[in-house]
């Protein structure tokens, strides 16, 4: 009788275990927010900010870009969905590769509006200007005030021109450099035997044109491979935005208000 | 016989381009090994220095927390000791592979987190501290590489994912052994870590 009953809450115990982990899965499967491709400097996905301020803001930091090379982006957006806030921001800087390669000189401004979270990401090459106790005192002092008074433009505005005054000066605007490293030496290598291979036993074979195919192959590999950095932008909305290969190790500072 | 020799000919030929092609895969595997493993190497520097980075903010947040709410003793004396448990326990980039030495790591720098995150929510009890501009700064910095340290514990387990897979997968696995390439060891997530110790402002 007794071994019946431990088997049974035994049985009980699996299957609740099994519509936990189920839940947790869900949970975790809706937890996860989309990760935006930015095509702006500056995007708002709460319309909380008019055309014409988004404007401002946008050719502001386009210039900065021009000038610098800095790349600064604005994002806000209205909930995270309970998720965590570092991980959100350090997913969209770094899938959006803000800041050179070169330099990682990219920094994202971010605010959920609803979670009234925000959050500097700095990029590798900014931490030494924009350190962490910057970065919060910015959103302490600068943000915090503005956003507490539901004025979210100015608030905006003074943490942006913060960070820019805190980075300017830290690179020169110079030439924005191309990435994409030649890769695969083995390959050719085994093309180009393979091709002496054929050629060797087509030899006195009619006609030596099949051995064009491979090097037809090969040529068209390589130029498949190359790419241009640099697109033309413009898509969409007003000055377009494109990461230039940056990449973040996590600093900045969060905050709230 | 002219044939004959033709055939031959061919054969060695052969021969000859399979040798290479295997010795140039070979070749092509191990620079490739050599390449990931520095990926690795470098992950776990940038990680040493986000963990030493810490170390080196410590002592001024103990003091600082000292000044403010001094009988707080034992949770700031706990942090020094895992402060200094921390600093004898070095790991290098050979001893990766070493799943003992690197459990020991990773529990002394745990250690050491949880030990400041009890510090931090401690010190949530004394207005002085959130109105010290000194200690939020110090707080800022201490949240800004917990942060780094997370980001670039992930890039290290990427690397060494690549790494292993690299290292594991069938033929490639040959030249692996034969060049003593070894598995490496993961960081995993600290016990209780998933519901992660937020610090509130």
């Amino acid at each position: 009788m007794a071994i019946i009953l431990i088997r049974r809450s035994k049985k009980i115990m699996k299957k609740t275990l099994l519509i936990i982990s189920i839940f947790l899965f869900v949970r975790v499967l809706y937890a996860q927010p989309e990760i935006p491709v930015l095509k702006n400097y500056a995007i708002d996905y709460t319309n909380t900010l008019n055309n014409s301020e988004l404007y401002t803001l946008n050719s502001a930091l386009k210039k900065f870009d021009d000038s610098t090379s800095n790349q600064i982006v604005f994002l806000m957006i209205s909930s995270l969905d309970g998720y965590p806030l570092e991980n959100y921001t350090y997913e969209v800087a770094a899938k959006n590769k803000i800041g050179s390669a070169k330099n990682n000189n990219g920094v994202l401004f971010f605010v959920a509006k609803d979670d009234r979270k925000m959050r500097i990401e700095v990029g590798y090459g900014l931490e030494g200007a924009l350190p962490d106790a910057l970065s919060n005192s910015i959103l302490r002092n600068e943000v915090r005030p503005y956003f507490k008074q539901r004025d979210y433009y100015a608030g905006i505005a003074a943490g942006l021109n913060a960070i820019i005054s805190a980075t300017r000066g830290e690179y020169s605007g110079e030439k924005k450099d191309k990435e994409g490293k030649e890769k695969g030496f083995p390959f050719i290598f085994f093309v180009i035997i393979f091709v002496i291979i054929i050629s060797i036993l087509k030899r006195g074979g009619p006609g030596s044109g099949s051995a064009v195919l491979p090097w037809i192959i090969l040529g068209s590999m390589s130029g498949g491979r190359s790419r241009s950095g640099w697109g033309s932008g413009g898509s969409g909305g007003f000055g377009g935005f494109s990461g230039g290969g940056g990449s973040f190790g996590g600093g900045g500072s969060s905050g709230s208000w | 016989m002219k044939k004959g020799l033709l055939i031959a000919l061919g054969v060695v030929a052969f021969l000859v381009f399979i040798i290479i092609a295997i010795v140039s895969w070979g070749v092509g595997k191990y620079n490739t090994f050599i390449g990931l493993n520095e990926g690795v190497n470098q992950a776990w520097s940038q990680v040493e220095n986000q963990y030493q980075r810490r170390v080196d903010l410590i002592p001024n947040l103990v003091a600082t927390v000292k000044g403010v709410a001094n009988f707080e003793k034992e949770t700031y004396t706990a942090v020094t000791e895992a402060r200094a448990k921390v600093g004898q326990i070095k790991l290098s980039p050979d001893q990766l592979s070493d799943p003992q030495a690197f459990q020991k790591f990773q529990q002394a720098q745990d250690g050491l987190s949880s030990a400041l995150s009890r510090l931090l929510v401690v010190s949530e009890n004394y207005p002085q501290l959130k109105a010290n501009e000194n200690f939020l700064q110090l707080q800022a910095q201490l949240e800004g590489t917990e942060n780094r340290i997370s980001v670039e514990r992930m890039k290290f387990n990427q690397v060494v994912q690549e790494f292993n897979t690299a290292t594991k997968t069938f033929p490639a696995a040959i030249i692996a052994n034969f060049s003593g390439f070894r598995e490496k060891q993961y960081f995993k997530a600290a016990e209780g870590s998933d519901q992660a110790p937020k610090i509130q402002f």
